[in-house]
């Protein structure tokens, strides 16, 4: 298990070593080298501490870039993401004094705050998923079962990934609009 | 190891300070001052530094140059609100702004070196030893090119700069080192020219910058700037007098509400009187406090935000932090208190010194440096995002804003056309979707070997330091061969104008000593004048007449010489007042120590 304490204690430790800071009476080959790893640390930790980031190098690893993942509507929010589309455009065409304008105002801060919601929600899950994960490399087992899980998991991360990001932009492009 | 000292190089006023048994100092002159003035003046006799050099921001205003940080790493475009208050004149030489003093005309980090030189021999005159090393603080969102600058102006000034360190996190050095603390906390730093946010978080030493934020155009200036306009259009309503006719007078007006700001942070009502020019008269004003804040809150209203994004960024709400620091001269404000209070719900911490603890905070960091704190340990991060311009003048970001530094990021550029052999980058930081909006940072030409499109496979990696500053390195992925890149900044001096620039310093240093001997000569003289007269008047009467008739013909001569450029001439003659005044003197001794004698037996005295 990744446990946020123990994790921010290694990285002080290890910062402790690694930080230039502690290599400025030292030859230049050893300054540089310190440069490199304490920025290889300070990556490695932000990686570790943010689920998004863990999940993004995670699949990454093991399934190739998460660049090539395609990003699509959840299917529970579809209807919904469909919707406030038509809301965000009858918004922007609209006049900014009007009634109608100031009401579709309303809904869509209703609707901001229902995708933050959400969008909290799956990062929730995300650490239940990474609690899974741990969990399974701890056990360390080898088993068909295993793998089978295994494989089940990064997919459900890699699902949730998508739908998270494509939930981040239509609330950023929402934030955006009605700002 | 030799000693490394700590610098705080303000917009207003420069620091230095070191470290002596466990604890930070500030280093004073020889009248006990610990603030230069970030002040320099070309006289007649040379250039001159701090506070002899202050005095001709109203007597020659033309020639004397202040505020010269808020122009480090920028180009002309970039301050051009307030050129029509600027007493001397800017030009721009490729993308770096250059200040005209005289004949001459000196870059930003020229005019900081000398700031910096100042500093370094008011060190070396009070330790006995050469320095050479230093750490050098910035306001926490400055960007690379002006972090560049300020290195540049350490070069200059003949100083090894260790380390640039951001002010609130140098501030937060010498907080944790005194009290102690853990927990979360927010420095609230609001100086003469630049405003810094930072939310740290202390655990076990280590102090770790979670986010940063801040505007490097705004501070102390600004709020002067608001009530020099409310008193200029006084002026020009009551008087009919146009001040910005007279640059001398804009000075005067300047300082003199730098002055008022400064006592109505303790009172509540104050008197300007300025004298007009062309013997005009005097103009005079009652100020209230009330005055003051509606003139000056919408200045103080703009810290506010940067605040808010801070916060964000670390992912906190203000019941979060424990405490909040005031750093800088303008926190003084009641106003600024009072924002700040409301804003983070509970009441500021202000018992340090705002003026001296950044600089006290870097002596802890040159201290870590050389070895002798080992138990604290700084994390910094990168204020601003860090990224290239890809197609459709968008920027791509590699290193996000907060991110801790050290921090690298690689990224792989192949061709698009068979045979391509150079692949320009161009670096930019900001926080905006488009190029245009960003910083330009600077520029180069990948060098690629020639083949089909898409073969060749160079890794660029982009490293920010522990300073804030960008270093690039390319590597051909296919023959693993490293290339060097010659980066050109957009608004810095390149290697070669840097090398010149020292050059020129070492050039100019002896007619620049010359000047502050005189001006330290001058001082003396003044002083030694004026105790020997006070002496005159109350016991001439000791000496002869011969003998008094002596000493005010040494003094008149003494008079005459401090007119003179020599200082060498000067001392002479103040050896030669010395000298006649010497009896007097003895005299006086007896006379004063016969008083204490007088009804006192002689068992008394064992």
């Amino acid at each position: 298990m990744l446990d946020p304490q123990q994790l921010e204690a290694k990285f002080y430790e290890l910062s402790r070593t690694f930080h230039p800071d502690f290599y400025q009476t030292k030859s230049t080959a050893e300054q540089s080298i310190s440069l490199g790893n304490a920025a290889v640390l300070n990556t490695a930790y932000r990686t570790l501490r943010d689920p998004i980031q863990r999940a993004e190098y995670l699949l990454g690893l093991e399934a190739g870039s998460v660049k090539d993942i395609r990003t699509s509507p959840p299917a529970d929010l579809f209807e919904e993401i469909l919707e406030l589309q038509d809301t965000l455009d009858e918004y922007r065409a609209s006049d900014r004094e009007s009634d109608e304008s100031r009401r579709l105002h309303t809904t869509l801060q209703t609707e901001q705050e229902r995708l933050e919601q959400h969008k909290q929600e799956m990062e929730t899950q995300l650490h239940r998923l990474f609690s899974d994960w741990d969990a399974l490399q701890d056990a360390g087992e080898a088993t068909a079962d295993a793998r089978v899980k295994r494989d089940q998991l990064l997919k459900q991360m890699r699902n949730l990934l998508s739908n998270r990001t494509y939930v981040n932009n239509i609330v950023n492009d929402l934030t955006a609009t009605i700002a | 190891m030799a000693r490394i000292v700590g610098i705080d190089l303000g917009t207003t006023n420069s620091l230095i300070a070191y470290m002596k048994d466990g604890q930070p100092h500030v280093l004073p002159d020889r009248h006990g001052r610990a603030m230069v003035p970030s002040v320099v003046a070309l006289t007649d006799n040379g250039l001159i530094v701090g506070d002899p050099a202050k005095e001709h921001l109203t007597r020659s205003a033309a020639r004397t140059v202040y505020s010269v940080k808020r122009f480090m790493g920028k180009g002309l475009a970039d301050v051009q609100d307030e050129l029509a208050y600027l007493p001397y004149q800017l030009t721009e030489t490729g993308g770096v702004i250059r200040i005209q003093l005289g004949q001459k005309s000196y870059s930003p980090p020229q005019i900081s070196a000398m700031i910096l030189k100042e500093l370094k021999r008011r060190a070396e005159d009070y330790l006995g030893e050469n320095i050479t090393k230093a750490v050098i603080t910035v306001p926490a969102y400055f960007n690379d090119s002006q972090r560049q600058a300020t290195k540049d102006a350490g070069l200059i000034a003949g100083l090894e700069v260790l380390r640039i360190i951001n002010e609130p996190t140098a501030a937060s050095l010498a907080y944790g080192l005194q009290k102690r603390t853990q927990g979360t906390i927010a420095v609230y730093d609001f100086g003469g020219g630049t405003f810094d946010i930072s939310i740290l978080k202390l655990k076990d030493g280590v102090f770790e910058v979670l986010a940063t934020n801040g505007d490097t155009h705004l501070g102390g200036d600004d709020l002067d700037r608001t009530l020099l306009e409310s008193l200029a259009k006084d002026i020009q309503d009551r008087h009919g007098i146009s001040i910005s006719d007279h640059p001398d007078h804009v000075q005067a007006v300047r300082l003199e509400a730098e002055r008022a700001k400064i006592r109505l942070s303790d009172d509540l009502t104050t008197d300007i009187a300025i004298e007009l020019p062309d013997d005009r008269g005097r103009f005079t004003r009652t100020f209230t406090r009330d005055q003051l804040e509606s003139l000056t809150k919408h200045v103080i209203e703009r810290t506010l935000a940067p605040c808010r994004m801070a916060l964000k960024d670390a992912g906190l709400t203000p019941k979060d932090i424990d405490e909040v620091v005031l750093v800088g001269g303008s926190t003084r404000m009641p106003l600024v208190r009072q924002r700040v209070e409301a804003l983070f719900g509970k009441a500021p911490h202000c018992h340090l010194n705002p003026d001296e603890v950044v600089a006290l905070g870097a002596a802890v960091q040159a201290d870590i440096l050389s070895g002798g704190t080992t138990d604290m340990l700084l994390l910094d991060v990168t204020p601003l995002s860090l990224g290239i311009e890809t197609m459709g003048g968008v920027m791509s970001s590699l290193i996000r804003r907060n991110t801790t530094i050290p921090a690298s990021a690689k990224e792989l550029f192949t061709t698009y056309v068979d045979g391509q052999t150079g692949v320009d980058i161009h670096i930019l930081q900001g926080e905006r979707e488009l190029v245009k909006d960003n910083r330009s940072l600077a520029r180069f030409r990948l060098k690629v070997p020639p083949l089909p499109a898409g073969v060749p496979r160079i890794e660029v990696t982009f490293l920010i330091d522990a300073n804030g500053i960008l270093n690039v390195t390319a590597k051909d992925m296919r023959t693993d061969q490293s290339q060097s890149i010659e980066v050109k900044p957009s608004y810095g001096l390149s290697d070669t104008e840097v090398e010149r620039m020292i050059e020129d310093s070492f050039k100019f240093a002896a007619e620049d000593i010359n000047a502050r001997k005189l001006i330290e000569a001058r001082l003396d003289a003044d002083a030694l004048m004026k105790t020997t007269e006070k002496s005159l008047a109350e016991a001439g009467h000791l000496v002869t007449p011969q003998e008094a008739d002596d000493i005010r013909t040494a003094v008149t001569h003494l008079a005459t010489a401090k007119n003179g450029t020599d200082p060498r001439v000067l001392r002479a003659r103040m050896a030669e007042l010395e000298q006649a005044a010497k009896q007097l003197n003895v005299m006086m001794l007896d006379e004063s120590l016969k008083k204490s004698l007088h009804g006192k037996k002689v068992s008394d005295m064992s």
